[in-house]
């Protein structure tokens, strides 16, 4: 039952025990407050550093050129924006040196909205990061693969941002970790640092967690069904789950893949479902202008014009500034759970081409084995 | 306070040919449409030299870290860079064994050395050198991190994120801070951007030892670089130099390359001390520039049999494992 933030805990006290992490650090990050979700608690190398987000990045880089394995923490993503230069240098490192210098470090940085935090705390970074190249990029929505994505990212050998759905910070996974105490209170109680009285000195008494590696790359399917194809990640992964689940009273169901890797694709799993299902519908938050889920359309598009049966869609966050304070404002900006069923019952229920009798004159194969 | 003795004086000489050489094929290389775009440290011989020489050389967290920027030539040839490879980076050949064609020339990439790999942008170097500075820091020994940059870039702030990160209390880091002060940024003079001329004094307000020097002087370079880098060394703590020197063909190719007049040359003030202390002769200097003259003359010859990288190698070394997505 640990949280999203517990299993990332986990998973750095894991590292820092047997995967040679050196250095978890960011504003904050360290004693006392380990982290203002929480998630870097009673890690023995945790540091607050200077309120300095380039100075964050860079060192990031220069430890792993120097042989640390660091994780970095940009407070809030919101704050990531004045380093993207060096987050093309950190990408384009092994590159550039014709494969001498790889940096194997990891950013790890809070996104999107769902806590009412108004404009510089709901942002999303994964379309402007998937501009990036060199990075890989990973989203989990539960604890479970928050733990196992963060060990891969640790002891991958190139950069991997690790992008932390904050809405879904605090929530609670079902499934345990291997290791994880049973009881909730229990877990809680020995590596949750204590809210009020004196904490000084205070220790976590970590549960012996084992390795439950999450590799890089690997969607997973939520809910499988024929009827479409729903590709999220983050906040909005949840919502489309529940929607699956909702619509099969209405006798629909629908493949929901969780695609947990932004960066590199799992394209085999998107093949396979939208080879069956034929109708495709991509759900994040970020701004739809040159939304990160446009990229994935286009590539299953291209592939897969000839087969789908109605035209791919997109529910993404509105092309504002910014997620105003007010919660209608927050609301008719992002994706709610109504948004989400009601796509998914528009995209599963519209007429397809096979109902108007519209059939492909050139065959289908020759264009998937272009 | 002269600690060079006669021998390590020809040495440096030697180098400060060596460099100047390697720089002028490259601007002539680049004049001829045999290289894209030249930039280098032309003019910066004996400073650098005098760096290059006092690098504690090697692998790993024991041995000093270097982020060079793009005038680093010649303290990367005092460490031991060949002119073959500088100017196989200048062609951009496959053979380049900095970066296999895909940067500019004077960007090296040496894991052997520590030569973190160099960028264009300027300053950048600034915020990561804390870092090698950090874990040598932890891991003790001598080893000590070395950044380099210009004056204009200084006002970047990524300058003064170094200043901030070197200077933590209790978490002082070994990390020697120099800003190479040629007056000018392409085309913005610094007198129009900073009202010092000693961007050293930047350090002052963050407790960091500082100091300037005559970039054009060898052995005040020497000396200086020497005093800085024994204190880095052994207190590991921070310092920051600031060597003034001459920016003897412009900028870049982009803005001609041609010889700046009235820009003061190391390495002929360097010969006219030499030969007044006797320990060399005209004739010992006219026999090293042409030594080098005929072995560069020879690396260039080489390096134009050689091919440029095939258009397929853009896919390699993205990653540590070939992706597929
Ligand atoms: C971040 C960044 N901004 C601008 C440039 C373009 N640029 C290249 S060199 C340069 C001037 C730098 O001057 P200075 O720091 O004094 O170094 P110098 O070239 O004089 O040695 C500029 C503006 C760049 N490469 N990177
Ligand atoms: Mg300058």
């Amino acid at each position: 039952m640990a949280t999203m933030a517990q299993g990332i805990r986990l998973a750095l006290h894991y590292a820092e025990e047997n995967l040679g992490l050196t250095d978890v650090f960011g504003e904050d990050v360290g004693p006392p407050l380990g982290g203002v979700f929480t998630a870097t608690q009673g890690l023995k190398c945790a540091w607050n550093s200077p309120l300095d987000e380039r100075g964050i990045i860079g060192t990031a880089i220069g430890i792993a050129m120097a042989g640390g394995r660091p994780v970095a923490e940009i407070q809030f993503c919101d704050y990531i924006f004045n380093t993207i230069d060096l987050l093309k240098l950190a990408g384009n490192m092994r590159w550039s040196s014709y494969g001498s210098w790889g940096l194997p470090l990891v950013v790890k940085t809070p996104v999107g909205s769902g806590i009412h935090g108004s404009i510089y705390h709901s942002h999303s970074f994964e379309s402007v990061a998937s501009h990036i190249p060199g990075w890989k990029i990973v989203c989990p929505s539960n604890a479970i693969d928050a733990y196992g994505l963060m060990l891969s990212a640790i002891a991958d050998p190139d950069p991997v941002l690790f992008l932390e759905p904050k809405a879904l910070l605090r929530a609670k996974t079902p499934d345990l970790i291997p290791g994880e105490p049973a009881d909730e209170k229990e877990l809680n109680r020995r590596i949750n640092k204590p809210v009020i009285g004196d904490t000084t000195g205070w220790q976590p008494d970590w549960p012996d967690v084992q390795p439950a590696f999450v590799p890089i790359g690997q969607a997973a399917i939520r809910r499988a069904g024929t009827n479409a194809t729903v590709v999220s990640y983050a906040r909005t992964l949840p919502l489309a789950v529940k929607a699956a689940d909702q619509l099969a009273s209405e006798g629909l169901s629908f493949d929901v893949i969780d695609l947990r890797t932004l960066y590199p694709i799992d394209m085999p799993t998107l093949r396979k479902s939208l080879h069956k299902t034929r109708r495709l519908l991509v759900i994040n938050e970020d701004t739809e202008v040159t939304n990160y889920g446009e990229h994935l359309i286009r590539r299953l598009t291209e592939e897969f014009f000839y087969d789908l049966e109605v035209p791919p869609r997109l529910l993404a966050g509105k092309d504002v500034p910014g997620i105003g304070m007010a919660w209608p404002l927050e609301a008719a900006s992002v994706p709610q759970a109504q948004d989400v069923t009601e796509a998914m019952r528009d995209i599963a229920t519209q007429p397809g081409r096979a109902a108007a009798g519209e059939w492909p004159l050139i065959p289908e194969t020759f264009f998937r084995n272009r | 306070m002269a600690t060079l003795d006669a021998a390590r004086k020809r040495r440096i000489h030697d180098l400060m040919v060596k460099t100047r050489l390697t720089e002028e094929t490259a601007i002539s290389m680049n004049k001829k449409g045999e290289g894209h775009f030249w930039i280098g440290g032309a003019g910066e011989e004996a400073f650098g030299t005098c760096l290059g020489l006092q690098v504690n050389k090697g692998q790993g967290p024991d041995h000093d870290f270097l982020h060079l920027h793009y005038r680093g030539g010649p303290t990367a040839i005092a460490m031991g860079v060949e002119p073959i490879d500088h100017l196989r980076q200048m062609r951009a050949t496959a053979s380049d064994p900095f970066s296999g064609g895909r940067q500019f020339v004077e960007h090296y990439a040496i894991p052997e050395w520590n030569i973190v790999p160099v960028s264009p942008t300027i300053e950048t170097q600034y915020t990561m050198a804390p870092g090698t500075a950090l874990v040598q820091k932890r891991h003790g020994g001598h080893g000590i991190t070395i950044v380099t940059g210009g004056d204009a870039g200084a006002a970047e702030g990524d300058f003064h994120v170094c200043l901030t990160w070197a200077s933590r209390p209790g978490n002082e880091l070994p990390l020697l801070i120099i800003v190479t002060h040629n007056r000018w940024g392409i085309s913005t003079a610094s007198s129009s951007q900073w009202s010092t001329t000693s961007l050293n004094d930047l350090a002052t307000p963050f407790g960091i030892k500082n100091s300037r020097v005559n970039g054009n002087d060898v052995e005040a370079s020497w000396d200086a670089i020497a005093q800085a880098m024994d204190y880095v060394r052994t207190e590991r703590r921070p310092y920051c130099l600031q060597a003034d020197v001459s920016r003897l063909y412009g900028h870049s190719s982009a803005s001609g390359a041609n010889r700046i007049e009235g820009e003061p040359d190391c390495i002929a003030l360097f010969e006219d001390q030499l030969t007044a202390e006797g320990i060399v002769s005209r004739a010992d200097c006219d026999a090293v520039w042409d030594r080098w003259r005929a072995q560069i003359r020879s690396a260039y010859d080489q390096i134009h049999r050689e091919p440029y990288p095939d258009g397929t190698d853009i896919w390699k070394h993205i990653f540590a494992e070939p992706v597929r997505t």
